[in-house]
């Protein structure tokens, strides 16, 4: 009865041979093709150096104005436009202004990056059953394994820096836009689809000038979601060298800095905020069509 | 009714819904029911046997209570539902025999849907949704939206060329896709039971708007609808529907008169006979001039009593729409035809 009450487990040695054998397999996998794939993330990390360093020399003045032009075309909102000059003056009156230019540059690139494999992908899903039912598993696996899992082989491949940073965060933040892409399209009114086919429009007529369209407002809020998970793994990648707003708070976690940790994270939830707010109102107005007045 | 008038014909179209349609296509060819092939395959029996000769320039209504298959069939016109087995021929020509670009080409140049639940494009303006047809042909903007613009006036929407669908009142967004689906300038009109989501005065607005439009333009259209009032107001011919199959095709004054069976009667029953019932109908065949008033033989009895009512006694003359008379109507005949035949019951109190 010895298997009915321990369970009957493969032997010790047998288990760290298991571990080792795909331990090693990936190490020769990353020896053989390590180099490759880092030469193929090259350009990405350029522009995002590039893009890093544009924040950063660029006068604070000119940022300031920048972010607040983009808020007022994004929520035409008085109260976020002013929340957002705020803000960012504080930001910048407690130090934090290098570090915060750094977090916007990979939270940018990276939301960048989501938005032009997760439209697409979530696209595909929309349009094939089979896509879908093979991507969403693995969306699940993204959204749910612990993010210090999928940093071990990241790392393993391509050490620590600014790349496996950013990978980690799209990781992290994709599977929103994907899912979402994909459930707007397919919430689509099936009548009005029916339509475009009965005046014999093509798969791409009803995709660009129906179904994305009806589907903005969904994959929009996709779009924030990304961003929103994009910003909580900030911390998470400071851990394997993103510089920004995750660095210090990282420091402050093993040190015990309150004010240096307290800080720093407010300055992340103060960009989330403004993200959140002005994405939001900029997807409100985007289907206006279908509660008010003339536009 | 010559051949050459023939423009959609539906020669032995089935459809069945579910898996292993073809096994189930071979009981219901061997006499199998909806009811049963339902049970025994789990397969529903959309279309069973149908065939319809649709004249050029004509509209034919198709009628038949929810479930009776009339959208599916509709559906087949334009193959937004492929078929499991049959054929339809325009113009001599099986469209189901059309490859996926010709289909598109066919739906563009050849057929245009008008839909219950308007299916407009809420993202976009009126004027939009009125050139959509033409605008995915690839024509310039300046043209399409010249030629949409002229429709939306003529629906009678002028000014309101900016507004979104949700703007607009239920008639006002029909009239918007009355309008986008007249604007590709095809042939064909499908309508499917497009004035039904609409409330009664605005739906016989609508139908006039409809025949002044037939008048103008001589479309094939085919209508669906399941309201018999509206059938014989607009259809020249009326097919009746159930369970997937053809029940009756045939004119209008026939359906009344003789209806073909027990679905048919109860479809008439409630129908004010007096209101429908055309003269040519009911008249006695003859050449010679009666002693009363002569009337037109699409005349309804309702009006024929007017002008009996003056001097009873007095057959009235019926003469056809040149003027040849072709028959008369003596009082007996009008309250004979007035009358509800027999089989469709007879327990009418007070």
């Amino acid at each position: 009865m010895d298997w009915f009450y321990n369970f009957p487990d493969m032997s010790r040695s047998d288990l760290r041979d298991f571990k080792k054998s795909v331990d090693f397999a990936f190490t020769d996998f990353s020896r053989t093709y390590g180099e490759a794939i880092e030469s193929f993330f090259e350009p990405l990390l350029m522009f995002l150096v590039w893009f890093e360093k544009f924040f950063i020399n660029t006068p604070w003045p000119l940022i300031v104005l920048g972010i607040i032009f983009l808020a007022w075309v994004g929520s035409r909102s008085l109260i976020v436009v002013l929340g957002t000059f705020i803000s960012f003056m504080l930001i910048g009156y407690f130090g934090m202004w290098e570090d915060t230019m750094s977090t916007l540059a990979i939270i940018l690139v990276a939301t960048f990056l989501c938005i032009s494999i997760g439209i697409p992908l979530g696209i595909a899903m929309a349009r094939s059953n089979k896509i879908q039912a093979f991507v969403v598993p693995i969306l699940d696996i993204m959204q749910t394994i612990p993010s210090f899992v999928y940093l071990i082989p990241v790392v393993m491949l391509l050490g620590i820096g600014k790349v496996p940073g950013l990978i980690a965060v799209c990781i992290y933040a994709i599977p929103p836009i994907v899912r979402l892409t994909n459930l707007g399209i397919r919430l689509v009114d099936k009548d009005v689809l029916e339509a475009a086919d009965s005046f014999g429009a093509n798969y791409w007529q009803k995709l660009l000038g129906v179904q994305i369209p009806l589907a903005l407002p969904t994959i929009f809020a996709g779009v924030n979601q990304t961003i929103m998970m994009a910003l909580a793994m900030v911390v998470i990648a400071s851990m394997i060298g993103v510089k920004g707003l995750g660095l210090p708070v990282l420091q402050a976690i093993s040190n015990q800095y309150l004010a240096l940790g307290l800080m720093n994270g407010l300055a992340i939830v103060i960009l989330a905020i403004i993200f959140d707010r002005v994405t939001q109102k900029f997807g409100l107005r985007m289907q206006k069509y279908r509660n008010e007045g003339k536009d | 009714m010559n051949s050459k008038n023939i423009l959609i014909k539906v020669n032995q179209l089935y459809k069945i819904f579910g898996d292993g349609d073809k096994s189930a296509l071979d009981l219901v060819k061997n006499g199998m029911g909806k009811d049963e092939l339902l049970e025994k395959s789990n397969c529903v029996l959309g279309l069973n046997n149908i065939n319809l000769n649709i004249n050029r320039g004509k509209i034919q209504v198709v009628m038949g209570l929810s479930g009776s298959g009339k959208s599916t069939l509709i559906r087949h016109l334009n193959r937004l539902i492929e078929p499991t087995s049959g054929e339809i021929l325009f113009n001599d020509e099986n469209i189901l025999n059309l490859s996926p670009k010709e289909l598109i080409q066919f739906r563009q140049n050849n057929m245009s849907m008008v839909f219950q639940k308007f299916a407009l494009f809420p993202h976009k303006t009126v004027l939009q949704n009125v050139g959509y047809g033409l605008a995915i042909q690839n024509i310039s903007k300046d043209e399409w939206s010249e030629k949409a613009q002229k429709w939306i006036k003529r629906v009678g929407l002028d000014g309101y060329e900016t507004y979104y669908p949700g703007q607009l009142s239920g008639g006002m967004q029909q009239r918007v896709g009355l309008a986008r689906a007249l604007a590709t300038d095809a042939e064909i009109l499908l309508m499917d039971e497009a004035f039904s989501a609409l409330d009664p005065l605005i739906r016989s607005e609508m139908q006039n708007i409809l025949l002044d439009l037939q008048n103008e333009l001589h479309k094939t259209i085919i209508f669906i609808t399941h309201d018999l009032d509206e059938a014989l107001k607009i259809g020249d011919r009326i097919a009746i529907l159930r369970d997937g199959s053809m029940v009756q095709d045939s004119d209008p004054q026939e359906i009344i008169m003789n209806p073909a069976d027990e679905y048919v009667s109860d479809f008439i029953k409630d129908i004010n006979r007096a209101r429908v019932i055309q003269a040519k109908s009911i008249m006695t065949p003859t050449n010679s001039k009666s002693s009363g008033a002569t009337v037109k033989e699409d005349m309804v009895l309702e009006d024929i009593l007017q002008i009996m009512s003056d001097a009873p006694s007095k057959p009235v003359t019926i003469a056809n729409s040149k003027g040849k008379i072709t028959g008369k109507i003596e009082m007996v005949n009008l309250i004979e035809g007035m009358k509800r035949p027999k089989s469709l019951g007879t327990n009418i109190t007070g």
